[in-house]
């Protein structure tokens, strides 16, 4: 597809949990815990009025759902901080730091003064209704194989509850993530190549990597900004995985087309959104659907013109009614049905054709319907109302979430801009140029520059080393080459090697750097092959043994020269039938048979020269 | 409104070098400015600055909604756009009254549970009336016809004695315009203090609930919206007594309607910081419910509307504790104060030194009260020799009432009497509910 034409343009936004002694605003550790929870804490939040006197859209949409929230908390993990009972404790210097070196690295204008913000967030991922969050510089770049991308804003804030489930009478958080102190870095949104976008991904996380920053699943988030001529922005949460990136963004890009061809073909038939909701529930009076049997009201609303877009296809697998259900489940109801895919679900031909009359409708016009409490179902059809109007406007401004195959589903409108506040709790805190100098003197290096060096220092080929420090086993390598083995051999037992094992099951996460040490000493001192390494550190990660005991217990400790030759010697005579017939053509057979006896624990070379002299002899 | 009783918002000013050369500019708080130092350039909104605050950054509202302190060394500085004048757009409150419904009057005094901050300026705006609160509370239109009315703008330690009495005179103003209940939305540091002067000052045939919140009113998490609608609902209760009410717990659960006397802020922080002390609450509301926990509550209508708003404000509470030099009781003799209640250790002891000046306070008519530090607990000062000596020289044992309800009570007692003997029975007798007869063990920990 060519990007340019259709006016794409992309920006990045990535939140870093940050490697601090405590937290944001208060001293609990930042480990997360799987525990019983000690309390459970029952809230609920309301929308206030924001700075600029307006009511923030997204807060009022999680509003009306009315949901209470419980909180999981732990003497543990957990004080009164998080729990919304005490007031933020000032702002966490060290974690102000690693956010400064970020900032110097991505090559921005570190602010004087840093003002802690609230933006509010009713979702109950935040005990207080609003996350804490400060920008802490602007103005930066990175380099990229396309061409520099300009980096807008890092923030410093702090990480939300977990959500841990959502019941019948409200959500689940734990309080154990709510306050770890993160950083978000946002790119300027005109990035227009969906590979350049993986790249800066990639780059940023690779200099967030050389910086005291979690490591880990959950401890990276990468979010989207997508849009297109005509489009509208919207925001991808939760990217996962890098490699995913171009086919988000090619499925975005396909979803707002559509929607766009939707727009057209809903101006040609004239459609139009009826705002009433009807009560079909005499219709299903005896239906055969067990949704609708169930249900306590069954209600319905128009929409004229509509009749066959419903079903039409926005991504792959992902209908135009996927939609109109994102925003009614929003209100708590399982779904809905729309005539588009009727009969079906036990809704039988003449309940349609019923229910089509009773609303009036015309050929061309489709119905959905739901099933539920007459509340839920009510709000749930406005939101379906709301959303069915703005497919006449064209692509609604949105986040999304991404999902696993590369497509996306509806979260909540994106949130304006008014929902940021000034948190009065926490002083400012004035940055100022000597403890920028101070960081500037102790920047870490960049994995460009420990790349080079790697190279340089230690004799590495270009990719070993680009492979060590995209992997971050630069570390590991500089220390492991104390033991004085061959450079490249440890880069590439680390770089390739381990992640091999990985692939295959073993735990390689439980390795530890001594144990990899310890059997490269094996190594040097010429008590196993470099062929037994493998065998021997995967025994190592599994069976939690010393590096000599895990060589003892595969039968990996190398012969010695005399115990080789007595095996060789024993081959040989095995075999004399056929070095008599083959004379010393015998050598690779007999080869092949020596190493199935000794592989790991004699050196090819050796076997092979002793074979030789042994065959030699009877010739 | 009396300017005096202002002392204490957040007073949000440039001053200095910034205010100098914001001046030079003719710039004003709203404007948009461009601010230009060799590698950076910010635009934004200027915003005010608290006062506290240096004079050398200028706050910028950047249009990502972040603010950013800009150090105003080496920046030019210009104006883009004048601002308008920032204001509150709000849509207007149908107030239709509903006659089915009955008319509850809630009063500000300023705190938490009824501050307003305007976010463009980060001002904190004293506005309060009925409409501001059903905007933010619109639920409170199906339980009552909601009357507002501000009588102070103030932050709850900056409360004194006399605006006691003048709360007390705006709730019985209410009660006689035809309030069927009343709502006193207030700060919390000094609640019980006004909970209490209430209790005495007042003898009410309707309910007098006070409010507020522990986290401000501004946040969505407030505990402000539970206390207010549960207040409401206890104004319209049959329990015609100043209460208190509150959360009961962290959640967001049920409130405690707490004695007016006989309750404390028990923690600097916490939701459910208000505790009934040696006794239990006398109602628990909750899904909009009120239950009953206890009988023994003056029923709606059952007094007549009295206000006895004399008071004598010369009267002082001191701690006692290891160490404590008798030349702080000596000054307050020598200056001319009425009454001191002291706080002492355990039953009611202080150190032996304190006994002279004791003597002499009682000598020269001042009343000394003598309530534990405790808290918790009923001062019996018969056990030991410490104890009976000061009985012996004239101090008053308040039995189980609070250090703050005591001094309260004396506080309106002197101001009832001049004969001190009168004064001192009234501080042994149970007037509102202050003093309970019997210790139960369910009081403990509370």
């Amino acid at each position: 597809m060519d990007w340019d034409e259709i006016g794409l343009k992309m920006g990045l936004e990535i939140h870093q949990q940050l490697d601090s002694k405590g937290k944001l605003f208060c001293p609990c550790n930042c480990e997360l815990t799987d525990d019983k929870p000690e309390y459970t804490i029952m809230r609920r939040l309301r929308p206030t009025q924001s700075e600029l006197g307006k009511i923030d859209r997204a807060a009022f949409e999680e509003a009306k759902r009315k949901l209470r929230f419980y909180y999981q908390a732990y003497s543990s993990h957990t004080c009164l901080v998080e729990a919304d009972e005490e007031p933020p404790h000032p702002i966490n210097s060290e974690a102000l730091e690693i956010a400064v070196t970020i900032a110097l690295l991505l090559n921005m204008n570190v602010v004087d003064e840093f003002h802690t913000m609230r933006k509010q967030v009713i979702d109950g991922s935040n005990t207080g209704g609003f996350q804490r969050t400060g920008l802490v510089a602007t103005n930066g770049y990175v380099e990229t194989g396309h061409g520099r991308v300009k980096i807008e804003n890092l923030c410093l804030e702090e990480d939300a509850a977990r959500r841990i489930e959502e019941r019948e009478d409200g959500i689940v958080f734990r309080l154990d993530r709510l306050g770890i102190p993160l950083v978000e870095i946002t790119t300027d949104p005109s990035i227009k190549d969906p590979d350049q976008l993986k790249e800066v991904a990639y780059q940023i996380g690779q200099i967030l990597r050389s910086t005291k920053v979690k490591r880990g699943i959950g401890t990276i988030r990468q979010d989207l900004n997508i849009s297109i001529r005509d489009g509208a922005r919207v925001e991808v949460k939760g990217v996962q995985d890098l490699n995913l990136i171009p086919e988000i963004v090619k499925r975005e890009v396909q979803r707002q087309l559509k929607l766009l061809e939707l727009r057209e073909k809903l101006k040609n038939r004239k459609a139009k959104v009826v705002d009433k909701i009807y009560d079909v529930g005499d219709i299903f009076k005896d239906t055969r659907s067990k949704i609708i049997k169930g249900a306590e009201s069954v209600l319905a609303i128009k929409l004229e013109g509509f009749s066959g877009f419903i079903g039409m296809e926005l991504q792959p697998d992902r209908r135009f009614g996927t939609e109109l259900a994102d925003y009614a489940k929003k209100m708590g109801v399982a779904g809905i049905f729309h005539t588009d895919e009727l009969p079906a679900y036990g809704i039988s031909e003449e309940e349609v054709k019923r229910l089509l009359e009773h609303l009036d409708a015309g050929e061309n016009d489709a119905a959905i319907i739901i099933a539920d409490e007459r509340d839920k179902a009510e709000s749930a059809l406005l939101e379906v109302v709301s959303r069915a109007k703005m497919a006449m406007q064209g692509v609604p401004e949105e986040t999304r979430k991404a999902l696993e195959d590369g497509n996306t589903s509806y979260l909540r409108p994106l949130p304006t801009a008014s929902r940021m506040y000034v948190e009065t709790d926490i002083p400012l805190f004035k940055i100022g140029a000597k403890m920028i100098k101070r960081l500037e003197d102790e920047l870490p290096e960049l994995p460009s520059e420990k790349k080079e060096r790697l190279i340089k220092e230690y004799g590495l080929s270009e990719d070993l080393s680009s492979q060590l420090v995209k992997k971050g086993f630069a570390d590991d390598f500089e220390k492991l080459t104390m033991v004085d083995v061959d450079n490249t051999l440890v880069a590439s037992l680390l770089a390739y090697t381990l992640p091999e094992l990985k692939r295959d099951g073993y735990k390689i996460e439980n390795l530890k750097l001594e144990e990899i040490e310890g059997a490269l000493q094996l190594l040097k001192e010429g008590k196993i092959s470099k062929d037994a390494l493998k065998d021997i550190i995967a025994y190592i990660a599994d069976k939690k043994v010393e590096p000599i005991r895990a060589a003892q217990e595969l039968d990996l400790l190398l012969l010695s020269e005399e115990e080789v030759g007595e095996i060789i010697q024993q081959i040989v005579e095995e075999n004399e039938d056929m070095i008599k017939e083959r004379k010393m053509a015998a050598i690779g057979p007999l080869m092949g048979e020596a190493m199935k006896k000794l592989r790991g624990k004699a050196d090819g070379q050796l076997v092979n020269r002793m074979l030789r002299e042994k065959i030699q002899e009877k010739v | 409104m009396d300017p005096e009783k202002h002392k204490g918002e957040l007073i949000m000013a440039y001053r200095g070098l910034a205010k100098k050369l914001l001046d030079s500019k003719s710039i004003k708080i709203g404007d948009r400015i461009k601010i230009k130092k060799d590698d950076i350039s910010y635009e934004g909104m200027l915003l005010d600055r608290p006062e506290d605050a240096d004079d050398k950054h200028l706050v910028l509202k950047l249009d990502n909604g972040y603010n950013i302190g800009v150090e105003i060394k080496d920046a030019k500085i210009e104006s883009i756009e004048e601002g308008s004048k920032p204001s509150i757009e709000l849509p207007p409150v149908d107030l239709e009254k509903n006659p089915e419904l009955p008319d509850i009057s809630i009063i500000s005094t300023g705190g938490t549970v009824a501050s307003i901050i305007d976010y463009k300026t980060g001002a904190v705006h004293p506005a309060f009336t009925a409409e501001d609160l059903l905007r933010a509370n619109p639920e409170l239109l199906d339980i009552a016809n909601i009357r507002g009315k501000a009588i102070f703008n103030i932050l709850s330690e900056n409360m004194r004695p006399e605006y006691w009495v003048e709360a007390a005179r705006a709730i019985a103003k209410e009660i006689e315009d035809g309030a069927y209940g009343v709502v006193v939305a207030h700060g919390t540091d000094t609640m019980h203090y006004t909970s209490a002067a209430l209790s005495f000052i007042l003898k009410t045939p309707v309910p007098v609930i006070l409010t507020g919140a522990q986290r401000s009113s501004d946040r969505p998490s407030s505990d402000a919206h539970l206390n207010l609608i549960s207040s409401v609902i206890a104004a319209k209760s049959n329990i015609a007594e100043v209460m208190v009410c509150m959360h009961a717990s962290i959640e967001d659960k049920n409130c405690y309607l707490h004695r007016g006397t006989k309750v404390r802020k028990m923690h600097t922080s916490r939701r459910d910081t208000f505790k009934s002390i040696n006794t239990k609450p006398i109602a628990e509301i909750k899904n909009g419910k009120i239950k009953v926990l206890r009988e023994d509550y003056q029923r709606r209508d059952s007094a007549e509307l009295e206000i006895r708003d004399k008071i004598e404000p010369r009267v002082a509470l001191i701690k006692t504790y290891p160490g404590i030099n008798p030349e702080i009781l000596e000054y307050y003799i020598d200056n001319n104060y009425k009454g001191i209640v002291l706080e002492g250790t355990g039953l009611g002891h202080c150190p032996d030194d304190l006994i002279p000046a004791i003597e002499r306070a009682n000598e020269m008519d001042i009343i000394v009260a003598m309530a534990s530090q405790c808290i918790n607990g009923r001062v019996n000062m018969n056990v030991y020799s410490t104890g009976r000596r000061l009985l012996g020289a004239g101090v008053i044992p308040v039995a189980d009432m609070l250090p703050e309800t005591a001094y309260v009570k004396l506080v309106w007692a002197l101001g009832q009497s001049k004969d001190p003997e009168t004064v001192k029975k009234m501080m042994i007798e149970n007037i509102s509910g202050e003093i309970e007869d019997r210790s139960l063990l369910e009081y403990f920990p509370g």
